[in-house]
């Protein structure tokens, strides 16, 4: 019978299924940071254990780094502690760190295929629930917690049981003006926020491979704002060309080796899935979320939407939305005014996203009384960036230009919304008080049209700026 | 496992809160995860949420020292960090039974020993309700018999069989379970060709 990725991936690295009826899965690559681990070291200790596979585990630090400096030790005690305790544990334990003095620091969804460390076939856990990006390259990848953390280090393991599979098929051509985060935001939209719960999706269309690797990293990325722990796209020519040369990629006749076994992985013609969606490619708009999760969004031609058209079970949390947002449904979203504009996060801070941005902002500038920051994904974002001078495109429009972080994306460094800010964002979450204020607002959107925000001022149609 | 990690009934006071899609940046804003450890967390549970709404239920004296959580669809969705039951679970919580679940979420309170059940959404707002017309009244959540039980109602109450038999069986902290395949673990390891380098 005709198997998927996810069966072929699931059985390679099954260690055997525990009592419990659970698989005992064996994980091929740890990526850490510094938040979610330093409590799973300390269990590690006082349990007497040691990291199983110290040589499969890699740390990097991304969500406390202040991004204007990063001269150590930083400003914010706290996280210069944090900083510190990570730096402890990883000698201790003989994992691996991308410093900020490494040249290799970054977001860890973003240095993990930039490095080649991301291969298909494998499979990945990370203390972070944006793990799923990972999967754009063939990976099974999971978002995980400390206690889970604690599991992998100690035995390179999880217990998991087997997720449904979901087919999101995405058929012909994206429109001008019209991006991954465009695609992953309808899909979002469309299946709803919990629409994956229990489900792996498995992006597949010609839209999704015609895309870049970058692309599809944005979409595999916000898998879990539609519920799904892991999504992933088969491993193809642009997964096998995006890989060759890439540091911890195999080198030489390994490369050709691990080829064979790559493509063997992907999922074969005729597999059966739990789900299968289909979505015209064509149809896809500018998205702009108008609430507080997601899966509120619009097109940014369309009116913010009424509660009494929501299902009954959203029609509470539609109105709770719009009153959070001071947003009045049946109007254009288009024309909502903005106090910052965010590039950035591990959704859209890789090359591709910033070039996108720059070609709006270029020859622009930001307007009045909006503050702009660019950030990018990871310091190899950022070299390759300033040597085509995309920052000079930036500092001339009048954005702030960045050092490698999470920064404005959850606000756990100097990078805050203050009072009730709107952003708007090409980050994954406009949660209420995401973005470091507790009224603070978040609108959405792909990164170049975060761009023509800012130069305008207000939320406009990206495809006006297009030239 | 020790006889304390049995989980077949939790039994406690109930907490009722209304709405959907409670994300784990509601339960436990970014700023408090500013730390290597988790202690403390309970003084920060719903923070902004309680600063905003003076009635936010954590809020109200009547529902102080409640064991069992009662939430609606999609409860604890978004972001992995543990900082959110970690949160609850300091501040008291020691079951939760509500519509449906963020998976990550539900998979570090199993971690944790705090077991979500999940219920109809009729019977979740029945139980609402009552706990809010009775917050002095206990709620056992029953595991084994997959039912929650207040006054003299008996509801349907699910949860995964994983799950579940972790936590009776007291085996939900799961890394010494893992550990119990030895040597197999590294058989896997060298059976994968990414990891003897192709
Ligand atoms: S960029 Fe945002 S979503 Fe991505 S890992 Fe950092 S904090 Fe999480």
């Amino acid at each position: 019978m005709a198997e998927t990725l996810l069966d072929k991936v699931w059985r390679a690295h099954t260690v055997r299924v525990l009592p419990s009826g659970q698989t005992q899965l064996f994980i091929g690559l740890h990526l850490i940071h510094e938040v979610t681990t330093p409590q799973a070291f300390q269990m590690l200790r006082e349990a007497g254990l040691k990291v199983r596979f110290p040589e499969r585990t890699f740390a990097t630090i991304d969500h406390i780094v202040p991004t204007a400096s990063q001269a150590r030790p930083f400003g914010d005690r706290l996280a210069e502690e944090m900083a510190v305790h990570l730096v402890r544990n990883c000698k201790e334990f003989g994992v691996p760190l991308f410093d900020l003095d490494s040249g290799r620091q970054g977001i860890v969804h973003v240095i993990g295929p930039e490095l080649g460390l991301t291969q298909p076939g494998t499979t990945i856990a990370c203390g972070d629930s944006h793990t799923a990006t990972h999967g754009a390259l063939g990976a099974l990848a999971f978002g995980v917690g400390t206690s889970q953390v604690r599991d992998v280090l100690a035995t390179q393991c999880l217990a998991l049981p087997k997720p449904k599979l979901r087919q999101i098929r995405v058929e012909g051509r994206l429109a001008r003006g019209v991006y991954a985060k465009d695609v992953i935001l309808t899909i979002i939209q469309r299946l709803g926020v919990k629409g994956g719960v229990g489900y792996a999706y498995e992006y597949g269309g010609s839209a999704v491979a015609a895309m870049s690797m970058e692309e599809r990293l944005t979409i595999c990325n916000m898998s879990i704002e539609g519920g799904a722990r892991a999504g992933y796209v088969n491993p193809d020519a642009t997964t096998f060309a995006y890989l060759r040369g890439r540091p911890f990629a195999p080198q030489g006749e390994a490369f050709d080796r691990a080829l064979q076994w790559w493509k063997g992985m992907a999922t074969e013609p005729g597999a059966s899935f739990d789900d299968v969606v289909a979505l015209d490619a064509g149809a896809i708009q500018p998205v702009v979320t108008w609430g507080i999760n997601p899966g509120q969004s619009v097109g940014v031609r369309d009116p913010i939407p009424d509660p009494a058209e929501a299902s009954e079970t959203d029609r509470a949390a539609w109105a709770e939305a719009l009153t959070f947002m001071g947003f009045q449904s049946g109007r254009p979203i288009a024309g909502t005014r903005i106090d910052v504009a965010f590039i950035g996060s591990c959704t859209n801070a890789r090359l591709s996203d910033l070039r996108a941005a720059a070609a709006v902002a270029k020859g622009r500038k930001v307007a009045t009384g909006v503050r702009a920051l660019v950030v990018p994904g990871s310091q190899a974002v950022a070299a390759a960036a300033e040597a085509e001078g995309l920052h000079d495109v930036f500092l001339a429009a009048g954005f702030e230009w960045r050092k490698a972080g999470c920064s404005l994306c959850l606000g756990m460094n100097e990078d805050k919304l203050t009072g009730r800010e709107i952003c708007a964002s090409s980050s994954n979450r406009n949660f209420k008080g995401r973005q470091g204020s507790p009224l603070g607002r978040t609108l959405l959107m792909s990164p170049a049209m975060v761009a023509a925000a800012a130069v305008s001022g207000q939320v406009v149609d990206v495809r006006e700026l297009l030239t | 496992m020790s006889r304390d990690d049995v989980r077949r009934t939790m039994v406690g006071r109930g907490i009722p809160l209304p709405g959907n899609d409670i994300d784990t940046d509601r339960i436990i804003p970014a700023r408090f995860l500013k730390s290597v450890t988790f202690e403390g967390l309970e003084a920060h549970v719903f923070a902004d949420d309680r600063t905003q709404n003076p009635d936010h239920p954590f809020n109200e004296d009547r529902y102080q020292g409640a064991a069992i959580l009662v939430v609606g669809v999609n409860f604890g969705c978004g972001s992995s960090r543990e900082h959110a039951p970690e949160a609850l679970r300091r501040w008291g919580i020691r079951g939760i039974v509500g519509e449906s679940f963020g998976e990550i979420f539900f998979g570090n309170c199993t971690a944790l020993g705090v077991p979500c059940l999940t219920a109809e959404v009729a019977d979740v707002r029945w139980l609402m309700d009552a706990v809010a017309r009775q917050p002095g009244r206990e709620i056992v959540l029953d595991l084994e018999k997959g039912e929650v039980r207040f006054g003299d109602r008996t509801i349907a109450a699910a949860i995964p069989d994983g799950a579940r038999r972790q936590l009776v069986t007291g085996t939900w902290n799961a890394t010494g379970v893992l550990l119990e395949a030895g040597e197999a673990i590294e058989r896997v390891a060298r059976s994968l060709p990414y990891i003897r380098g192709f």
